[in-house]
C-alpha cells in the first residue's frame, strides 16, 4: 500500500493546483456585471428577436433570377469539358438550351425585373 | 478618436514609491524572492492571453499565418483562440468592421470577461483603411477601447508579433485600478445597469 502513497500525494497537489487556481481567480480578478453582458452568448446577435423580420420581395426576384442562371453555368461547365466528345450533336443541343434561357433572359430584361426600382 | 483618453490607458506612475523588495531578499537570503501581487498577476496575464479572433475580412489570412507553426503566437502565451467571449480575454479585431457588424463587434467586447484588452489588426479596424466611405466603422476605437493599432493591409506577421509584445510590456504595467473597464462607451444606456 505503501507504494501508492506518491500517487494519492499527486491527487491531492493536482486537485489543489486546480482548486487554488479557481479561488485565485475569483479572489483577486476584477468583475463587474450589467445586462449586456451577463446576456446568452448568441455570437453577438440578441438572442431573443421578433420573427416578424420584414424584407423587400424584391429579393425574392432577384434570388429566382440566381438560381435559373446559376443552373445554365452548372450545365455548361460540363459541356465545356467535353466539348470535342459531344461534337456537333452537343452543340446545337446546348445551343437550344441556351437560346430558350436567353429568350427568358431578353423578356425578363424587357419586363423590367433586373430594375431594382 | 475621443476615446484615446487617459481612462483607458495606463495610469500614470510618479506616485509610486520604488519597490523596496531587496532588503527583504537579503534578509530572507536568495532563495526567496519578494515582489508585488500586482507584478505577479501582471505578469502572469501576460503570457496567458486567451484570443477571441474577431476576423471579418481578408486579415484573417494573415491571423492563420501569425498564429500557425511559422511565425507561432504561441511563443508568447497567445495561442488558445476561444471562441467565447466568456473565455477570452484578448478580442483580435481582424479586418474591416461595417456599420451592420458594429453592434455585434460591441456586444462581444460587452461579454469578455475582465481584464480585457482589444487588438486592432490592420488598417481597417485600425482607421477603416481605404474604405473611406459611409458603410465602414472608421477605426474601431470609435466603438471600444483599443490597446494596441497594428496598421498594414495586411500586416505582416511581424509587426502583428511586435503589436503583441507591445501590448505585454503595457499589462506589465498596468494598475488594479485599471480595472474592470466595464461596458463599452456606445452601449445602448439601458443595456449597462449593473445586475
Amino acid at each position: 500500500m505503501n507504494e501508492y502513497i506518491p500517487v494519492l500525494i499527486m491527487l491531492v497537489l493536482a486537485a489543489a493546483t486546480a482548486g487554488g487556481m479557481l479561488v485565485a481567480t475569483s479572489l483577486i480578478g476584477p468583475k463587474k456585471s450589467f445586462v449586456d453582458k451577463m446576456e446568452p452568448f448568441e455570437c453577438g446577435e440578441s438572442p431573443i428577436v421578433s420573427s416578424k423580420l420584414r424584407f423587400s420581395i424584391k429579393f425574392y426576384l432577384v434570388a429566382l433570377f440566381f438560381v435559373i442562371f446559376d443552373i445554365e453555368a452548372v450545365y455548361a461547365y460540363p459541356w465545356a469539358v467535353l466539348f470535342k466528345d459531344l461534337g456537333m450533336f452537343g452543340f446545337i443541343e446546348m445551343m437550344i438550351f441556351l437560346t430558350i434561357l436567353a429568350i427568358g433572359l431578353i423578356y425578363v430584361w424587357r419586363r423590367g425585373a433586373l430594375e431594382w426600382d | 478618436m475621443g476615446l484615446k483618453n487617459r481612462k483607458y490607458g495606463v495610469s500614470p506612475e510618479p506616485s509610486r514609491e520604488p519597490l523596496d523588495s531587496e532588503a527583504a531578499e537579503r534578509l530572507l537570503g536568495s532563495s526567496v524572492l519578494v515582489t508585488k501581487l500586482e507584478s505577479v498577476v501582471n505578469w502572469a496575464r501576460k503570457y496567458s492571453f486567451f484570443l477571441y479572433p474577431f476576423v471579418t475580412a481578408c486579415c484573417g489570412m494573415e491571423f492563420m499565418s501569425v498564429a500557425g507553426p511559422k511565425y507561432d503566437l504561441d511563443r508568447f502565451g497567445a495561442a488558445l483562440p476561444r471562441f467565447s467571449p466568456r473565455q477570452a480575454d484578448l478580442l483580435m479585431v481582424v479586418g474591416t468592421i461595417s456599420h451592420k457588424q458594429a453592434p455585434i463587434l460591441v456586444k462581444v467586447y460587452n461579454q469578455m470577461t475582465e481584464p480585457k484588452w482589444v487588438f486592432a489588426f490592420g488598417i481597417c479596424a485600425v482607421s477603416g483603411g481605404f474604405y473611406d466611405n459611409y458603410a465602414t466603422v472608421q477605426g474601431i476605437d470609435t466603438l471600444i477601447p483599443v490597446d494596441v493599432y497594428v496598421p498594414g493591409c495586411p500586416p505582416r506577421p511581424e509587426m502583428v508579433l511586435d503589436g503583441l509584445m507591445k501590448l505585454q510590456e503595457k499589462v506589465a504595467k498596468e494598475r488594479w485600478s485599471d480595472w474592470p473597464r466595464g461596458a463599452a462607451p456606445v452601449t445602448d444606456a439601458t443595456k449597462i445597469t449593473e445586475c
